[in-house]
């Protein structure tokens, strides 16, 4: 790997690094707030859905800006959404509901929102699971099929944010939106106005491969 | 009328004599500034000006109270925004002076009363509540107010009255939140006459011995602690007595999931989340919510023969 791909990279993965940073900090500096609980379930589950919309956006992006490289980033950033969902579980097991197996599968079972955030984490985790190169090349045409899961994931997602919130939807609606979005640039009118780019982003690829 | 006088208040919820006394003590030493206050000179309505002549009601419990800074800087009171920490921040721009509280409809007496006057009205007492939000949290709040059925003795409901409709403020150059319509404005929150007359039920001017802080529904506010904080309406500018059961704001926004009377009860979930439990603000466990709020043993008799899973 070339130094400067390895420097950004790691800048990468620093940055990735910020939100839990800030936790860790606020918790120390006593800046949690009067309910720390709820501010590390909530902002653990804010990074892994916008973990998961970052990393849906790499695709778009590559075609916009005909930088093929981007595609480098993905499984980072994708595994990145990943840990804060893996941290955010761990906030609702275990500094949310002390361990208590009864409440949480009632949780499971009867809110619809924790049913639905729980569905989107375990789907995450075949999908963390097989995203080495190794598993790549194991997998073959089915990687791809089976990583498609991410959109349903991000759905979840937000339809999770969407079921939870007391009254004022403005923020899911906001996630909401830069889903749709994403996922409207991935069909065939939505790839329209970016052809050029296409193009440009796709011979940039051949010229690597 | 029938008074009814609590004698169900367990030993270890009264104060005990020292810091009564102590308590005493404090009082006296205040009612030099009280004096002052009835001479004429004005004492300061701002949030943080001590309260004079603040007495303790054997209503109080005697739990551990939930520190000033969480109670200030966490809570939901949407006209300021709908984050935990945006009426905190947002509440400044609450004028508080010149005030008045119009008390009219089904009643002999209407009137509308100005804020120093409410201020007046009864004795001030310290009321240790328990607050259970619906959300799931909980505090121990000291409120300083007075009973609301001294104002309803004074107001002289008719025989039609038989709800209490509670309005707030309804000012977006005060309340930022309201150009949202994130709820329909002006937040209106109700009870039946008989509730609003239960001793429990007051209207608080003040919190932690002073005046209280916009944020908290300054410059007055229902408390009823046997209810989801809700219920509990800020910055009251009118008080209604009607015949028919008020539609109260949150009613109408998710009718499902909010009902008129919202008691607190641990069997009755909210359609989306259980409330068999809920967090108490600086415990790290949750523990287990009271039928009632823990009020049981006063106002279950108001709820006598009622299916609370069907008023709920």
């Amino acid at each position: 790997m070339p130094v400067a791909l390895r420097t950004l990279k790691a800048g990468v993965f620093l940055i990735c690094l910020l939100p839990l940073a800030r936790l860790v900090y606020l918790g120390v500096a006593g800046g949690l707030g009067a309910n720390p609980i709820e501010f590390v379930t909530h902002s653990t589950g804010t990074w892994a859905l916008a973990g998961l919309l970052v990393t849906l956006s790499v695709t778009p992006l590559r075609r916009l800006t005909g930088q093929a490289g981007l595609i480098r980033y993905r499984r980072m950033l994708g595994l990145f959404a990943f840990f804060y969902a893996c941290l955010h579980f761990v906030a609702y097991v275990w500094l949310d509901q002390f361990f208590d197996p009864a409440a949480i599968a009632r949780d499971i079972v009867k809110r619809p929102f924790v049913t639905v955030g729980f569905a989107a984490f375990i789907l995450l985790v075949p999908l963390a699971a097989t995203s080495s190169h190794a598993m790549m090349r194991r997998l073959g045409r089915r990687w791809q099929q089976l990583h498609r899961l991410i959109y349903l994931i991000a759905l979840l997602g937000v339809v999770h944010y969407l079921w939870l919130v007391k009254k004022d939807l403005t923020e899911p609606l906001i996630y909401g939106g830069v889903l749709a979005l994403l996922l409207a640039m991935r069909l065939p009118w939505g790839r329209y106005g970016g052809k050029r780019f296409v193009q440009a982003g796709s011979s940039a690829m051949q010229r690597r491969l | 009328m029938l008074i009814r006088y609590p004698n169900d208040i367990a030993p270890s919820e009264i104060t005990p004599p020292d810091i009564y006394r102590e308590r005493r003590r404090f009082m006296q030493g205040v009612s030099a500034l009280a004096a002052g206050a009835v001479l004429g000179i004005s004492p300061k309505a701002e949030a943080g000006a001590k309260l004079a002549g603040v007495r303790t009601s054997a209503y109080s419990l005697d739990e551990d109270r939930t520190p000033y800074k969480d109670v200030t800087t966490y809570n939901n009171f949407y006209e300021f925004g709908t984050g935990k920490g945006d009426p905190s921040e947002n509440a400044g721009s609450l004028k508080t002076r010149p005030w008045t509280v119009a008390v009219e409809g089904e009643v002999a007496n209407p009137k509308t009363y100005d804020i120093d006057a409410l201020l007046k009205l009864a004795p001030l007492e310290e009321r240790v509540y328990r607050m259970r939000c619906v959300e799931g949290w909980s505090m121990v709040i000291p409120w300083v107010g007075f009973p609301l059925k001294e104002l309803i003795r004074r107001a002289a409901p008719t025989g039609n009255a038989r709800y209490v409709e509670f309005v707030t403020l309804n000012d977006p150059e005060q309340m930022p939140g309201l150009r949202r319509r994130i709820l329909s404005w002006p937040y209106l929150e109700g009870l039946r006459l008989d509730e609003a007359m239960h001793p429990l039920a007051i209207l608080a001017v003040g919190l932690y011995g002073e005046v209280l802080p916009n944020q908290n529904g300054a410059p007055i506010r229902l408390v009823v602690p046997w209810k989801y904080g809700f219920k509990s309406a800020k910055s009251i500018v009118k008080i209604r007595f009607v015949e028919k059961p008020p539609l109260t704001t949150w009613m109408a926004a998710a009718p499902r999931e909010y009902g008129f009377y919202s008691n607190v009860n641990p069997q009755v979930d909210h359609p989306r989340w259980s409330q068999a439990k809920e967090r108490r603000i600086g415990e790290l466990s949750k523990r287990d919510t009271l039928m009632f709020n823990g009020y049981g043993a006063q106002v279950a008799q108001l709820y006598r023969g009622m299916d609370l899973q069907k008023f709920f």
